[in-house]
């Protein structure tokens, strides 16, 4: 009896005694269907590593923007793994808020990551972040409708094209819309779509003395072709339509055309969710012959703090949940179209992916087109395809985006609204210091 | 004649109270309503009858433990309350029996306080925090929660106290009483109807707080309305999923709202005839 009391007694111990050794990270994070994904899936992990807890903390977008500045900026040290994305790495990379990742195991295999992705996580050849799952932007068409309008929708469709085919396809009595595009205001809505569309047509935020570029004559043709082509086929509120909205009205069968994330593809194809999930084609983003697409580059990326005192065990669940070994376990569980997509190059060339996943080649092609270091026809002096890599862009970016929205809405004129813009960004950049 | 007017009167008072009562109440009912749609119900445009469905409540369950949120949520209000009353009795009572030529300017700093956006002294309070080890605990939050709602607190009970005769407390002292007797034994259970409602008022004042008790906190003290937030995607349909999140977090405090409504309103409208 007093034996056994002991042993138990040692038992209990020695098992209070590894929980006291367990260490907790805590990751914060967005709440997106992969993301929920990987949440159920860390067992995986936690069996592997069984002295490493996992905290999780979902946030709003743009809460969790501000939260994990906050802290990383006052070295809070509330989190050991923080989900961004392309736009913050090389700004928080060059401040040395975050930890390089050069101990993510023999076998992780960084050179498989896509060229595009890996550069737009990486500062003087190091990678900052690790991607979690990376988009660009594309066309997604309506094949039974472009059939009706008697068009063939090429690969690589130019802008001019996309005017046709929405007049075409607009049937207003039926509440078919000839294409749905972003109009809300946000730098991350309507101007990523916008900045994104500007580079095709020759336009750029700044020279490379940092001048603010919106009284020029791209900026110009950007923004009357965008208010004309959505007045003429655009939905009706479309000034207040982000992502979400652009994307029920896709899968209610009320736009011919939507151009947008790719991500999106494995929405609209959900015959779950999607009334048009088998009548669904994909094509390049649209350009104007001048060398650069409107399409954008994104990767929502893992990263560690410099502030965090586990960084061997937040590395060790970056180096898994961004692994090939993770696409393979969400496969084997819920089958490769769930797999998140645009970070690796070995998942594109899955015949398994191929075939589960049609859009595959379309997304690959439109990442592979994005190039953040030289995004525009123009010299600039700044990286980042649908935004600018500088820490004032956040805010310059959503009053630009404010005022482009309100264009649309009619509320002012495409030449105010641009010179309202030039006036913003001069301010800013004369207050950022860039002009003297 | 007048009896027909005041009839007439009487109708369009209560039919005007009802209008405005649906008013305020009508983007709480939809988001009840919403929670019981699909996803892509949701998201179609304005409609009163809902599908009926529980998917949301059951995804929004398995997404996250709700009862680890709520109970965050319950202490830090109830806590916040007790640490708020503990302090705001005795300041309401030297102002109201005591003042002094400063009381009023002292009152008016104090609500000042609320005059100013929160996400300015975002900084410093979190360096503070950081600093005394406070991110993330429930005892920092509730000193938060605390001092934000502290300037409403005593200027409620300072009102209830104004309508106490001043000359029943001096009885008392004439009796002998200390000053912690007169205001434990004589006065507190005079403002029993004053100091219920700002409770109340408090609780779900601190209840729905969500600029600190978000920005504070991670996973040990977050409260509902860290749990509200998570529902929200950039992309991906979220509205019934966040509507049911929304319904689960505001149920407790409606419930306790309602039941407690004849004592927030005695309190609330305590000595507005006179």
């Amino acid at each position: 009896m007093k034996l056994r009391t002991l042993t138990l007694g040692l038992l209990s111990a020695s098992a209070l005694a590894f929980a006291a050794h367990a260490e907790s990270i805590t990751i914060a994070t967005v709440n997106n269907g992969d993301m929920v994904r990987m949440q159920k899936l860390t067992d995986d992990f936690t069996k592997a590593n069984p002295d490493i807890q996992l905290n999780w903390v979902t946030l709003e977008e743009n809460v969790l923007r501000e939260r994990v500045t906050t802290d990383i900026a006052t070295k809070g040290g509330q989190y050991d793994v923080m989900t961004i994305g392309t736009y913050e790495v090389p700004i928080w990379a060059k401040q040395n808020w975050l930890l390089p990742l050069d101990k993510l195991g023999d076998d992780y295999d960084t050179k498989d990551i896509i060229p595009a992705i890996a550069g737009g996580l990486s500062v003087d050849g190091k990678l900052y972040a690790a991607p979690f799952y990376g988009e660009s932007s594309f066309v997604m068409y309506r094949k039974d409708l472009m059939e009706k309008a008697g068009l063939k929708m090429p690969d690589a469709p130019t802008w001019d094209f996309i005017k046709q085919a929405a007049d075409k396809m607009t049937d207003r009595a039926n509440g078919v819309n000839g294409v749905c595009l972003r109009g809300k205001a946000g730098w991350g809505e309507n101007m990523a779509f916008l900045t994104a569309m500007s580079n095709s047509f020759g336009a750029r935020w700044f020279d490379e003395n940092w001048k603010p570029q919106f009284d020029q004559p791209e900026w110009k043709n950007t923004l009357q072709f965008y208010v004309d082509l959505m007045k003429a086929d655009g939905p009706e509120g479309a000034s207040s339509n982000g992502f979400n909205e652009n994307l029920a009205l896709f899968q209610q069968g009320k736009c011919g055309m939507w151009i947008d994330a790719t991500v999106a593809a494995s929405f609209v194809s959900d015959p779950k969710n999607s009334t048009v999930a088998d009548k669904v084609g994909y094509a390049l983003a649209p350009d104007n012959g001048l060398g650069k697409r409107g399409n954008w580059l994104w990767a929502w990326s893992l990263a560690i703090p410099a502030g965090t005192q586990k960084a061997d065990a937040a590395e060790k669940f970056v180096s898994w949940a961004t692994s090939k070994h993770y696409a393979e376990l969400v496969a084997s569980k819920e089958g490769w179209a769930n797999v998140p997509p645009g970070t690796r190059s070995s998942l594109y060339a899955n015949p398994e992916y191929q075939k589960a996943a049609p859009f595959a080649k379309m997304t690959l092609d439109s990442i592979n087109a994005a190039d953040p270091t030289h995004p525009t026809v123009k010299p600039v002096p700044y990286v980042g395809v649908q935004f600018v890599a500088i820490p004032e862009f956040q805010g310059l970016g959503t009053t630009v985006g404010q005022l482009f929205s309100a264009a649309l809405a009619g509320q002012s004129s495409v030449d105010d609204a641009l010179k309202q813009a030039q006036d913003a960004a001069t301010a800013a950049m004369t207050e950022g210091g860039y002009i003297k | 004649m007048a009896r027909a007017v005041t009839t007439q009167h009487k109708t369009i008072a209560t039919l005007a109270a009802w209008i405005v009562a649906l008013l305020i109440f009508f983007p709480i009912l939809y988001t009840i309503i919403t929670s019981f749609k699909s996803e892509q119900e949701a998201i179609q445009g304005f409609n009163l009858i809902p599908s009926g469905t529980f998917e949301s409540y059951s995804e929004v369950q398995q997404q996250s433990g709700y009862f680890k949120f709520f109970f965050n949520s319950v202490l830090l209000s109830v806590g916040s309350t007790i640490l708020a009353l503990i302090v705001a009795i005795p300041a309401a009572w030297s102002m109201a029996f005591s003042p002094t030529r400063r009381t009023k300017d002292i009152l008016m700093w104090m609500l000042s306080t609320k005059m100013m956006p929160a996400v300015a002294v975002l900084f410093p309070i979190y360096l503070i925090f950081r600093d005394s080890g406070l991110l993330d605990s429930r005892i920092g939050l509730m000193v938060m929660l605390m001092l934000i709602n502290l300037p409403i607190v005593v200027w409620m009970l300072y009102t209830y106290f104004r309508e106490i005769p001043g000359e029943i407390l001096e009885a008392a002292r004439m009796d002998g009483a200390s000053l912690w007797n007169e205001i434990i034994y004589v006065l507190t259970p005079m403002a029993v109807p004053g100091i219920a409602s700002t409770m109340l008022l408090n609780i779900i004042l601190a209840w729905n707080e969500a600029f600190w008790t978000i920005r504070l906190t991670t996973t040990n003290a977050a409260p509902l309305t860290a749990f509200i937030s998570s529902f929200s995607s950039p992309q991906g349909l979220f509205w019934a999923k966040l509507s049911a999140a929304s319904t689960l977090a505001i149920a407790p405090i409606l419930i306790m709202g309602w039941f407690s409504q004849k004592q927030l309103v005695r309190g609330l409208t305590f000595g507005a005839v006179k």
